[in-house]
């Protein structure tokens, strides 16, 4: 009986187990595939020409698309972050259990993360492209991103501020400081690695987003001025892939955005630990 | 009594900028539903969604976007058809399988994965995804097989992190009392800890749909976009979002009033797999 038993339990056990293996096994050699092949065939193709400071169709440089990159990617945050954080700091200190508003803030939040890049560039477009007339501009595709990243922003805040322990927030009452004191003097400073990396995980969507981009920053290869157009790296790996002409130059700029998001999740993983050993 | 007013003030300020999010819904649904609901009326609603033709230069030009609506079904369908199984059996290799060491490597592996641009996975879809496939199965390689594929593996981080994160949930002495009535460690996690843990991987299957019918670059480099409904797998598609990403640059009048459209009916989609999703997540967190 235990012997059958035995010999009808193992095949399944090992077929189980078998297809686990692999599943892994291909989700790990899927991304091995992937960085391998841009590396391979990117690297070569990386020509300090690229990096003149003055865009040619025949250098296609991607500097102006690096400086694009990094004042977009502060912009977006200078704007995000400030109202992240408070609306965090609202949900989590000020605001009262159970209250109606926020659970509103909570759904529409919930609902932002939710909504396609390509859904944000339509409204950007719509919005601060043609209603409030600026035109295909720097600050259209930042107000646009920082929309996108809010949510991200408010949600690692909150976890980052309600892993602060009560007895900071006790303290510090104890000791005669209001709440205003409190919250920016004893709980805020406790949570900034947590906010930090939800910040290093809204520039990692900020520098990988293009749909969001096309319509509100435009596409335009110069450097960057606040109100004209201008196009990040992922959105000049766009246009040269879809004009097809430049193949070399799109693998070379895939190579640079992989180094990026690859220094930012390290960053983001550092961070993290900070946060755990705190 | 002056520091209670000035607390007072400082909340009610805290509270307008914690209302930024809920002006930006509000925003976004006033700007989009007014400029492309009454291009719908205009076009008629029926003839909209279910119009089988999509022919915006001609005169007089046709808006169907089923064909499109389609595709972004067809399309999402696959990604699922091959990222659940593969997602799902790796969040229990996470979980359940795996040596602490390894995981230590296979996990900042995953949260690459979920942050390559998707320009690059559309790009590397392009140069070895469409080739493979148009040599395998001929055609041109553009298809709804290809870009299937590719959402596919662009949805896993999303699954496999939310259906890890169910599993860890589940209470060890499931587990556990599994073992004590004789299973395999195999047969526990496959028999007791991944049937109760179904609903967080069921929420992580439903965020995947999300992200997969939204997503615009990576799609529209593989799947062809031909504007008509789709005949076969190995044959081209557009979805919703590659119809409002390409015809957008030169569109005028009621082509882009038609294209924002697109885009409602988009957010609609995405509004209903939210709720869908929140539902299910207030389910398995009772």
């Amino acid at each position: 009986m235990k012997s059958r038993q035995r010999t009808k339990r193992k095949p399944l056990d090992l077929a189980l187990a078998a297809v686990t293996y692999i599943a892994a096994g291909l989700t790990v050699a899927i991304l091995l595939l992937l960085i391998g092949y841009v590396v391979i065939q990117g690297v070569p193709n990386l020509k300090l020409s690229m990096f003149s400071p003055r865009y040619t169709s025949e250098n296609v440089s991607a500097f102006p698309a690096i400086v694009t990159t990094v004042e977009l990617t502060l912009l977006s945050l200078i704007i995000a972050v400030p109202l992240g954080v408070c609306t965090a700091i609202y949900l989590t200190e000020y605001a009262r259990r159970g209250n109606r508003v926020v659970g509103l803030i909570r759904i529409t939040a919930e609902t932002l993360s939710g909504i396609p890049s390509i859904v944000y560039g339509l409204f950007g477009m719509l919005f601060f492209v043609t209603a409030l007339g600026w035109g295909f501009s720097l600050i259209a595709g930042a107000l646009t991103l920082a929309i996108m990243i809010l949510p991200l922003i408010m949600r690692t805040t909150e976890e980052a501020l309600l892993s602060v322990p009560d007895s900071y927030r006790e303290g510090s009452f104890g000791l005669g400081a209001g709440r205003l004191r409190t919250v920016f003097r004893i709980v805020l400073p406790a949570a900034v690695p947590g906010i930090l990396s939800g910040v290093i995980l809204a520039i990692g969507r900020i520098v990988g987003e293009t749909a969001a981009l096309i319509y509100t920053a435009g596409t335009a290869a110069e450097m960057p001025t606040l109100t004209g157009s201008a196009r990040t790296l992922a959105v000049h790996m766009y246009t040269l892939s879809s004009e097809g002409l430049h193949t070399g130059e799109a693998y070379a700029t895939a190579v640079i955005l992989l180094v990026l998001v690859v220094g930012i999740n390290a960053l983001a993983a550092f961070s993290a630990k900070k946060l755990t050993r705190a | 009594m002056k520091t209670a007013t000035r607390e007072k003030l400082v909340s009610a300020v805290f509270l307008a900028v914690a209302l930024t999010s809920v002006a930006a819904v509000a925003l976004i649904c006033v700007f989009l539903f007014a400029s492309g609901i009454p291009a719908v009326g205009e076009i008629g609603v029926f003839r909209f969604l279910l119009g089988r033709e999509w022919s915006p230069t001609d005169v007089p030009p046709v808006f169907g976007i089923l064909p499109m609506i389609l595709g972004s079904l067809y399309v999402t369908a696959g990604a699922i058809l091959f990222g659940v199984p593969v997602g799902v059996l790796t969040s229990v290799f996470m979980a359940r399988m795996c040596r602490p060491r390894l995981y230590r490597v296979i996990k900042p592996a995953l949260d690459l994965l979920a942050g390559i641009p998707s320009i690059v996975y559309g790009f590397f879809g392009l140069m070895v995804l469409v080739p493979l496939t148009r040599e395998i199965f001929g055609g041109t390689g553009k298809s709804i097989f290809t870009a299937s594929l590719l959402l596919g593996i662009m949805i896993l981080p999303t699954i496999i992190g939310v259906s890890e994160s169910a599993l860890r949930s589940v209470p060890q002495s499931y587990y556990e009392g599994a073992l004590a009535l004789g299973a395999s460690h195999t047969r526990a996690v496959y028999f007791t800890v991944l049937p109760a843990a179904k609903s967080g991987i069921f929420a992580g299957v439903i965020l995947g749909i999300g992200r997969a019918i939204g997503e615009t670059m990576a799609v529209i480099m593989v799947a062809g976009n031909q504007a008509r409904a789709p005949t076969g797998v190995f044959k081209g598609v557009r979805t919703l979002t590659a119809n409002i990403v390409m015809e957008m640059g030169y569109s005028e009048g009621l082509h882009r009033e038609a294209l924002i459209a697109t885009g409602v009916v988009l957010f609609v989609f995405i509004l209903i797999i939210n709720v869908s999703f929140s539902l299910v997540k207030r389910r398995s967190k009772q």
